[in-house]
């Protein structure tokens, strides 16, 4: 089992049944510990990208175009450089990157900045010695323009589709005939969904410090999710090779897909940095991380339903327009969760890009289910209102048992128990039919949806070291973006070597250390989690040798090696320190089983009779997502993927004007989301369950699963109170106000 | 100029442009207050000045020579935390922890708030608001939190602010309701 050296490597290729999480004695997996970095975040010790401090450090403003379409004919650089304190005015053309990269790219973005693609798309830096110079500068620096046409108007163009190559999930899918099917069927839906632009919006700004090296090397101190693809993005970009570059991203103010790739401001602050021979820090400002990161794509979504009289689905159709740039291939993926969540013979599942001059789209949370499972979900809702039968009941009747395309199993799936548990725990019982529940001047109703969302391995790796003293450390170039990485990887290597979490030191986010996935697509917690796993295999095998007893017989807990009726400080044990690598890959696991977890969400909401406002009252995630690694921090991540899709449902409407392509609303105060007094006191119930097929610690991700469906049960919630059915979303009070009840 | 920072006596020379936030942040080294938007629009930045909270990133450090400004720094250290801290973290009162000293600041001006009878949106009685999750809620809706641990902060401030002095007598209340009549904040 153990590989040679110091490196322990597993390919996914086998189930894992046995898991040395469930053999640890420490009792330290799955416990609700309090994070460990909480003392330096509660007081604004924890470091962020653009808290690193350097004597000559230059302060760097962003200048992004205004106008979305054309050519740039000149920059007056001189015009702002008498401004006292300004060092210079950088830009190159060729080299500044024009987009974001998406998560896990290898190469570099579409660069060149010479022609403009969107609003706001940054083509030079202002570098000064103070912030107030540098900012008073950019906004001062003339730019001649040579403005063409663009295709700012999604709507205008939607008959005008390329089919983008296979990403995520294929681009266009199909199997058996759904038209046929839907022309057989008892009970038909054939409904149009329409969601808009959305932003991550995570609260830290994308934020770089650049640093160059006498020898010809990058420091990069970015908000970066992904530091190990990260800084092969920046490497490629500047012509680099990829050892001289190292990403730096400790702590990482939210991510939420924005931070997957490099955005602007890397390329451009290293760039200026090594022109003016001094490091360079660059923030974005609020703006610009609406107008010139990512977006999540608008999607215009057709779902059609084919069922018999007794709800079971025979044809699923689910076809999605969304839109990107005409450079870009990135399409948001809303059927990928539709590929495996039902049943039913016939099914037809495509995306198709409309090209737009707006900013790129790309990852935003669970990309694809996000805005995906509020069409299929509403749909859903839709069948069984037609039915005359309970919305869970037919998603019961729909659970299948083997992957519907693929014809494998599912390594884990626990829907019905999800839905079941879930219901009984919300009360949903007491669900009265559309339209006929109401306190006073508020109209009272429950949704309900399933969840759905991918699990993925990423080819990932992290080193522990056992020191002389008994204490441990981990690195890895893996994040921890809010996930609870920095903990749960400490819990894992704790309940193996049995060396408490106290003692136990963490390094993540740099890319000295061990490559890792990072933080995206919820592969974090097993990808990561399962490097450390087998670091820590292996260094029980060097315990047990050095103690010389049985690894069976060997027990480890509180800093002691047992066995053969003796004792040990594990520290007496490793000589001058032992240490070891994990090293896991991604295997035929992946295809001899479906990967997923599983969930349903509840929701009631109030929709006030008078003005039309929607309020949450009250909200339930079930999930089951294999072992739940810590139950604190897990139920945090549901949390937060449940608030956004309140936000999702209620009022996330990234807007751009079709006549000009500028962005209208690009700010907190204008891009609502969702604010303390928008949340109810959620819960959050876990469905006990393992999956040997997915990794040795036999967990899946979580981050994701909380936002899939979430707002579908809310929008569900809303026709339950009103009896209105709002297929456009954010469903904002005017698409209510017209068809309420008298007062 | 002068501030006293955290207790500390500060004198600088800033920028007539420089605001409040990026005088501690990016001149006196105190990057314990977050910029999230610099527009007032997120409550990242949240400090006390004067023992009220304020968004940091929209006032000018000029308009406070003298002042009393205290940040998340004063506010509570790793191994000395405020009990607004401990109970963040027992709670999960934060993910990416970017908002989070923001919202300590925050609520720690707002528990203040509440101990001094100060009504809000969320109140049904204006003379005598309570101490509820409603209240709480409302009350920090100026600080988001994209990784949404709003559930989580209700529960960490309620703790801690359950343990406060509240409730009014009818004397109290009666003054309250006069100096609310004249316009005035009730300290």
């Amino acid at each position: 089992m153990f590989g040679f050296g110091t490196t322990n490597s597993l390919t996914m290729d086998k189930p894992h049944p046995d898991s040395l999480l469930d053999t640890g004695v420490q009792g330290v997996i799955g416990k609700p510990l309090d994070r460990i970095d909480g003392p330096l975040k509660v007081t604004g010790t924890a470091t962020y990208a653009a808290e690193y401090q350097f004597d000559d450090m230059a302060y760097g403003v962003l200048v992004g175009t205004k106008i979305s379409a054309g050519k740039i004919v000149s920059i007056d650089v001189d015009a702002v450089k008498s401004i006292p304190g300004v060092l210079d005015v950088v830009t190159d053309f060729d080299q500044f990157i024009r987009v974001s990269a998406q998560g896990g790219a290898t190469d570099a973005p579409t660069q060149g900045v010479k022609d403009i693609a969107f609003f706001g798309q940054i083509v030079a830096i202002v570098l000064a010695e103070s912030f107030e110079v540098a900012r008073d500068a950019a906004a001062r620096l003339p730019i001649v323009y040579d403005e063409a046409e663009g295709q700012y108007d999604f709507a205008a163009h939607r008959d005008e589709t390329r089919i983008p190559p296979d990403d995520a999930a294929p681009a266009h899918f199909k199997q058996g005939d759904v038209d046929t099917a839907m022309a057989d069927a008892a009970v038909t839906v054939d409904s149009t969904y329409v969601t808009p632009s959305q932003n991550s919006a995570a609260m830290e700004p994308h934020a770089s410090t650049a640093v160059w090296g006498e020898d010809g090397s990058l420091t990069l101190y970015g908000a970066y999710q992904m530091p190990t693809s990260d800084a092969q993005q920046l490497a490629k970009s500047l012509g680099l090779s990829a050892k001289k570059v190292r990403i730096v991203a400790r702590y990482i103010g939210g991510g939420f897909g924005s931070k997957l790739g490099i955005a602007p401001e890397s390329v451009a602050a290293a760039i200026a940095a090594k022109q003016l021979g001094r490091p360079v820090k660059a923030v974005m400002s609020r703006p610009q991380v609406f107008e010139a990161t990512v977006r999540r794509s608008n999607t215009e979504q057709r779902v059609r339903l084919a069922a018999n009289a007794e709800g079971k689905l025979t044809a699923i159709g689910h076809e999605t327009l969304a839109s990107n740039q005409s450079t870009e291939d990135y399409f948001e993926p809303a059927g990928i969760g539709t590929h495996l969540l039902y049943g039913g013979e016939n099914r037809l599942i495509t995306h198709d890009l409309v090209d737009v001059n707006l900013v790129l789209s790309g990852s935003m949370r669970a990309p694809g289910e996000a805005v995906g499972m509020l069409a299929l979900e509403g749909a859903m809702d839709e069948l069984a209102e037609k039915l005359d039968m309970d919305p869970i009941e037919l998603r019961k009747r729909n659970d299948p048992k083997i992957d519907p395309e693929k014809d494998v199993p599912y390594s884990s799936r626990n829907l019905t128990r999800a839905l079941d548990e879930g219901a009984a725990k919300f009360g949903w019982d007491k669900r009265q039919k559309a339209g006929t529940r109401r306190e006073g001047e508020w109209l009272i109703g429950m949704g309900v949806s399933s969840a759905v969302r991918g699990n993925m391995m990423m080819e990932s790796s992290a080193k522990v070291e056992i020191h002389p003293d008994g204490s441990a450390t981990v690195s890895s170039a893996m994040t921890d973006i809010g996930t609870g990485s920095y903990t749960i990887l400490a819990q894992i290597a704790s309940e193996i070597l049995g060396i408490p979490v106290a003692n136990i030191t963490m390094s993540l986010g740099d890319t000295n250390d061990p490559p890792a996935a990072g933080s995206g697509g919820s592969w974090g917690a097993a990808s990561s989690g399962t490097a450390v796993y087998l670091a820590c295999e292996m260094l029980r095998g060097k315990l047990a040798k050095a103690m010389d007893v049985s690894e069976d017989g060997l027990t480890l807990k509180d800093g002691n090696a047992i066995g053969d009726n003796r004792s040990t400080p594990i520290g007496e044990l490793v000589g001058k320190g032992l240490e070891a690598t994990g090293h896991i890959k991604p295997g035929k696991q992946e295809k001899e089983t479906s990967q997923a977890g599983f969930g349903a969400h509840f929701a009631e909401v109030a929709v006030n009779v008078i003005t039309g406002e929607t309020r949450v009252r009250r909200m339930l995630g079930s999930f089951a997502a294999g072992r739940v690694l810590n139950a604190k921090t897990a139920r945090s991540q549901c949390l937060g993927g449940m608030t956004f899709g309140i936000g999702t449902a209620l009022t996330e409407d990234l807007i751009h004007d079709t006549r000009t392509g500028k962005l209208v609303n690009h700010d907190l105060g204008e891009y609502h989301v969702p604010a303390n007094a928008d949340v109810p006191q959620m819960d959050v119930h876990f469905v006990d369950e393992r999956d040997i097929h997915a990794n040795p610690i036999h967990a899946k991700g979580i981050g994701e699963l909380g936002i899939s469906g979430a707002g579908a049960a809310v929008a569900n919630a809303v026709y339950n109170a009103t009896g209105i059915r709002v297929r456009e979303f954010p469903i904002t009070l005017d698409k209510l106000l017209d068809q309420l009840p008298a007062v | 100029m002068h501030f006293t920072i955290n207790g500390q006596s500060y004198d600088a020379e800033p920028d007539i442009r420089t605001s409040v936030l990026d005088l501690c942040r990016e001149h006196l080294g105190l990057t314990g207050s977050k910029k999230g938007c610099d527009h007032g629009q997120c409550g990242a930045c949240t400090v006390l000045i004067n023992g009220r909270r304020v968004n940091s990133c929209l006032t000018l450090a000029v308009m406070h020579q003298d002042d009393e400004i205290t940040t998340i720094e004063g506010i509570g250290q790793p191994g000395n935390l405020h009990p607004l801290q401990d109970a963040f973290v027992r709670h999960d009162g934060y993910q990416c922890g970017y908002c989070t000293p923001g919202q300590i600041c925050s609520a720690v001006g707002m528990l203040d708030e509440v101990k001094k009878g100060w009504a809000s949106h969320a109140s049904g009685d204006l003379t005598d608001p309570k101490f509820d999750d409603a209240e709480i809620s409302e009350r920090m809706s100026g600080n988001l939190c994209r990784c949404a641990a709003y559930p989580n902060i209700v529960d960490a401030i309620r703790e801690v602010g359950d343990t406060a002095p509240k409730g009014r007598s009818a004397d109290e209340k009666d003054a309250a309701m006069d100096a609310n009549a004249r316009g005035e904040l009730v300290a």
